[in-house]
């Protein structure tokens, strides 16, 4: 396992240190950079649903909090909002392990409407509290000021490289914690608690407290990714913690296959692709999103990437 | 006291519809064991439809007959195309199939229809009943009355007839219902058809009250799905009580405390409940088999 967890970690590198030679202009850049931003949140999901089994149908309330960490910190606290980051991650740890506490108890649906419900009442907060977040207009975000920094040192980037190389980088970097994860003795009983929670217990894992660390985990990934959103575009609405967009990571994890890193920023890289490509026929965007939800999941119930490598097994 | 009794009845009136999107969920959820979230896309069909039949210049009662009767198509469709085939699937797969099932079917409605708002014409007019201080529309009437007539009706069928009791067998234990003879699929087939009848029916009620738009359902759905989990999963009268408690909440927060939070409140109570009962008011306890 060591050596693959290596091998992944450099295609990955790779991948997205060579994209940039294809780009034809440098809009892809900022696809790019939210395809890494989109697939850190869905690395977070891969801990959460992949590994340890359970459902959440509100994770883009962590991303809320992450964004909205950094809008309104620099601004009222006057935090750098590299601090605010942090901040949102604290924020976003803490929540998720008072809430997770009682609600990891609940199982299948009922864990799905619990978070779901979590993720609607941090979308009403920052849709209702208008004099802090500007309500459903959003708010506008400071500036990181690393690009500043750069400038000053002589490295002139455009806002769009500069984004794709600092989300590409800590995509790596999360990448690399949760292969690190998995190979730990936590991860395996992460997985070994996915398979049977009784089995588990009864060889000594501690399995509600496992739990509650791959929620506060993956809330962390979340949070870190909607930090990163908001700063890159500059501008947030509380449409980052919608249902929708808890719905579309949790896709994306899916989609690509959602117990490995690679095979859920597959799915990230697929996702956020398609409606971008699908611009063309806007009519029609929620028609072919729907269909290839439904398509994927009944022909490739695994995800694309563990159905594709089992079809390549299969061929000597 | 006045306003109470005010506020209860827009409770009511609202958690009638809540009710009837969550017995669909039930429905739906005992023969197969799915939570299907393009529950809340049947009530906007049924709206839907009725409006445009109607302004097609079929009379209202017919135009409401064809939407009822197209949405259950509907449903049967999504469930040979969608359901059936993923038979098996992990939760999460099914979660995403049926989410997928509601983003096409309002994409297909917003290209079918329109973005717009739309009404109908109430049943019974508009002139306000009073009761003891307050007043309520003869439109609410209709849509509590339906959702009260829908539940007697369910509960008849699934204790009174032999396809109801079908039904329930396969809710219990889908293979011994196979060994006894009874057609699983076709107990499939006939829950998403009544659920989506259900739901449509749903959405002509409530259409002269609340309008109707392409892009309802999303909220619904999970307002229904919400009280479907207060009562207990799977048990037609949780549902009930969940989707009328739930309207009830809804409507006292916005009434006493804030309009903006009232659905915040109902998720609350929710949560609140799940921690306390984590099978839902009327869920029955299970424990996981070895």
């Amino acid at each position: 396992m060591l050596t693959s967890k290596w091998v992944q970690l450099a295609v990955l590198a790779v991948l997205i240190a060579a994209l940039p030679l294809l780009f034809p202009s440098g809009y892809y850049y900022r696809i790019g950079a939210l395809i890494f931003v989109n697939a850190l949140a869905v690395t977070g999901l891969v801990i959460l649903v992949g590994w340890a089994g359970q459902i959440s149908l509100g994770h883009a309330g962590f991303a809320g909090i992450g964004a909205y960490a950094c809008a309104l910190a620099p601004e009222h606290l006057g935090l750098h909002p590299v601090v605010a980051i942090v901040l949102g991650m604290v924020i976003s740890a803490g929540l998720a392990a008072l809430i997770g506490k009682p609600i990891l108890r609940l199982k299948g649906y009922y864990l799905g409407v619990a978070t779901l419900g979590f993720g609607i009442l941090v979308t009403m907060v920052l849709t209702n509290e208008r004099i802090w977040t500007g309500g459903p207009d959003g708010m506008s975000v400071a500036k990181l000021g690393l690009r500043e920094l750069l400038r000053d040192m002589g490295v002139r980037v455009s806002g769009g490289v500069f984004w794709y190389w600092a989300c590409g980088i800590v995509l790596l970097i999360g990448a690399w914690l949760a292969l690190n994860l998995y190979n730990s003795a936590t991860g395996r009983a992460l997985r070994a608690l996915h398979g049977s929670e009784v089995a588990a217990s009864t060889i000594g894992i501690d399995v509600p407290r496992l739990k509650l660390q791959a929620f506060v985990i993956s809330a962390v990934y979340a949070s870190v990714a909607g930090s990163l959103l908001a700063l890159q575009n500059g501008f947030i609405t509380p449409d980052v913690a919608g249902f929708m967009h808890s719905i579309e990571i949790v896709t994306m994890a899916v989609l690509g296959g959602v117990g490995s890193v690679v095979g859920a920023i597959l799915g990230a890289v697929i996702l956020t692709l398609l409606p971008q490509v699908l611009t063309v026929f806007a009519e029609y965007e929620q028609l072919v999103l729907g269909a290839v939800m439904i398509l994927v999941m009944i022909f490739l119930p695994r995800g694309l990437l563990p159905s594709i490598a089992a079809r390549l097994k299969r061929k000597p | 006291m006045d306003s109470l009794l005010q506020f209860l009845f827009s409770g009511l009136t609202v958690g009638a519809v809540y009710a009837l999107v969550a017995l669909g969920f039930t429905i739906i959820y005992n023969a197969s064991d799915v939570v299907n979230f393009a529950q809340g896309e049947f009530v906007m069909l049924g709206g839907m439809i009725t409006v445009f039949a109607h302004e097609a210049g079929i009379p209202l009662p017919l135009a409401a007959l064809l939407a009822v009767v197209l949405t259950a198509a509907i449903g049967v469709a999504l469930n040979k195309l969608a359901i059936e085939p993923a038979r098996g699937a992990p939760v999460v797969s099914i979660i995403i199939i049926t989410i997928g099932a509601s983003i096409f079917i309002r994409g297909a409605s917003q290209l079918i229809f329109d973005k717009q708002l739309h009404r109908l014409p109430s049943f019974s007019g508009d002139a306000p009943i009073r009761i003891g201080g307050a007043t309520i529309l003869p439109q609410s009437l209709w849509v509590i009355g339906g959702a009260l007539i829908v539940f007697v009706a369910l509960w008849l069928f699934f204790t009174r007839t032999l396809t109801g009791k079908a039904v329930l067998a396969t809710a219990n234990n889908r293979l011994a219902a196979q060994l006894v003879g009874i057609n699983t699929r076709a107990i499939m087939t006939l829950s998403f058809a009544l659920s989506a009848a259900i739901g449509a029916l749903a959405g002509v009620l409530a259409t002269p009250i609340t309008l109707v738009s392409y892009d309802v359902g999303v909220a619904l759905a999970l307002k229904g799905f919400a009280a479907a989990m207060l009562g207990g999963m799977g048990n037609p009268k949780g549902a009930l009580v969940g989707g009328l408690l739930l309207g009830l909440f809804e409507a006292l927060t916005a009434g006493y405390l804030s309009s903006q939070y009232k659905e915040a409140v109902a998720f609350i109570v929710i949560l609140a409940v799940l921690f306390a009962m984590p099978q839902g008011l009327f869920g029955a306890k299970s424990t996981e088999r070895v």
